[in-house]
């Protein structure tokens, strides 16, 4: 069980205040989907929510405590996809993503679960390739199997379906559907019509969360 | 623990694939000091008396010459991120990264010192202590660097100013080392030398993982 909730929060960068009076709330099996123009802030929420950045004011609580007082165990129980994709160049597809698994869960069964989750973006026949011989949206791919393969209950994807075909966006939403029917929850900014119904969306322009019907997801 | 080693085993061996790094160090580290008896003559009595210094800069030198990269090529592509927000604490992380970058580049000066003691015609009874010396030193060399490796992520020029920030702090470890070799071969005991920077190396080791960490949480932001 678990409650994933932000109140009053205030995101100041550069000293342009980006949002300010925001609050949110995510439980269990949900998705709440940022939208809003470009520099509305998306990114910096899901920054600031995954504790890279700290608000200016407000606060974030997981079940009630706040994150801030223990950023270890708030890291271990999220995944963070953000513009960049963490694909060594010198390392193999499957290195890459067995690595990071590798920090989250035990050595043994780790081959396992890196092989699903490539197979699950249809990457398992690149296994063995090199990073740098990786196309812009194979290395997306690799980036979503690295949080395919270990399993945390809190993902926040920023912009996830760049550089994705559609077919790969299909498997995205298919692994995002399975993610949340076992309980995890997701927070997504997307300006490409990924479907997640039934979702929360939280518009950046208004700061208000409404329930997201199909236009809003355009 | 387990999250050290499985970060320690990745730098390796992303070193062990690019190898340039280790190699790199090590031949400048070679140069640098051959460069040494074209300059200042061949006379076997001066070498012999700078040898142990030129050995030590040296070092200090190429150990800097390839911590630019400690952090950097992991920032550039969005691995710092996923780091800082990993369950492994962000020390821990550091820390093994370091001992990492100590491996491929400090190891292979240790090995590399005593020839080029040879090539500098430095008295033969200074060699185990250069050795000691420097497994004492390096680590404290690569743990210095790593805080101002961290600093100066995102900035640019930042091999110019890496070299402005820690080279200053790099004087006593050079200072005790050389000292400890040439009291050696002038027939002191260098117990006090090696006591003092055993303590460096005791202080910088849970220090500069703490504040190079900071640096990172900071350039993440």
């Amino acid at each position: 069980m678990g409650k994933f909730s932000g109140t009053n929060l205030t995101c100041i960068r550069g000293e342009r205040r980006v949002f300010s009076g925001l609050d949110f709330s995510i439980e269990d099996g949900g998705a709440l989907v940022l939208t809003g123009p470009n520099g509305s802030g998306k990114s910096s929420l899901l920054r600031l929510m995954a504790g890279l950045l700290t608000p200016a004011e407000g606060a974030l609580t997981w079940n009630g405590e706040a994150t801030s007082e223990d950023p270890e165990s708030h890291g271990g129980r999220l995944h963070y996809v953000g513009h960049l994709d963490a694909v060594k160049p010198m390392l193999s597809v499957a290195e890459n993503v067995s690595f990071w698994a590798s920090l989250r869960v035990a050595d043994k069964g780790l081959k396992d679960l890196v092989a699903g989750a490539l197979d699950a973006f249809g990457i398992l026949h690149l296994a063995d390739v090199p990073g740098r011989f990786l196309s812009a949206g194979q290395k997306r791919r690799v980036n979503l199997a690295r949080i395919a393969a270990a399993p945390a209950p809190l993902w926040l994807l920023d912009e996830p379906t760049t550089a994705l075909d559609r077919a790969t966006i299909k498997d995205l939403e298919r692994l995002v559907a399975s993610h949340r029917t076992a309980g995890g929850m997701v927070i997504i900014s997307t300006h490409s019509d990924l479907r997640l119904n039934p979702a929360e969306n939280l518009d950046l322009a208004t700061c208000t969360t409404r329930p997201l019907t199909e236009q809003l997801a355009q | 623990m387990i999250g050290f080693i499985h970060i320690l085993r990745r730098d390796l061996r992303l070193a062990q694939r690019q190898g340039m790094d280790s190699v790199m160090a090590v031949m400048f580290f070679v140069i640098a000091v051959v460069l040494f008896p074209f300059g200042v003559g061949p006379e076997p009595n001066i070498l012999a008396r700078i040898a142990a210094g030129v050995i030590w800069v040296a070092a200090l030198m190429s150990s800097m010459l390839s911590l630019e990269r400690l952090f950097q090529t992991d920032y550039e592509d969005g691995s710092l991120e996923l780091l800082t927000l990993s369950p492994i604490t962000l020390e821990i992380a550091v820390l093994a990264k370091i001992v990492g970058h100590w491996l491929t580049t400090g190891l292979p000066l240790i090995v590399a010192a005593p020839l080029l003691g040879v090539l500098l015609n430095m008295p033969v009874d200074g060699f185990p202590m250069l050795i000691l010396a420097l497994a004492l030193g390096t680590p404290s060399l690569s743990l210095i660097g790593a805080v101002g490796a961290a600093l100066i992520l995102g900035s640019r020029r930042g091999g110019v100013l890496l070299s402005l920030l820690i080279l200053p702090l790099y004087i006593p470890i050079l200072i005790f080392g050389v000292s400890a070799v040439d009291a050696v071969i002038g027939g002191f005991d260098a117990k006090p030398q090696l006591l003092i920077m055993g303590g460096f190396l005791l202080a910088a080791l849970p220090l500069c993982p703490w504040a190079a960490s900071a640096a990172v949480r900071q350039a993440v932001e």
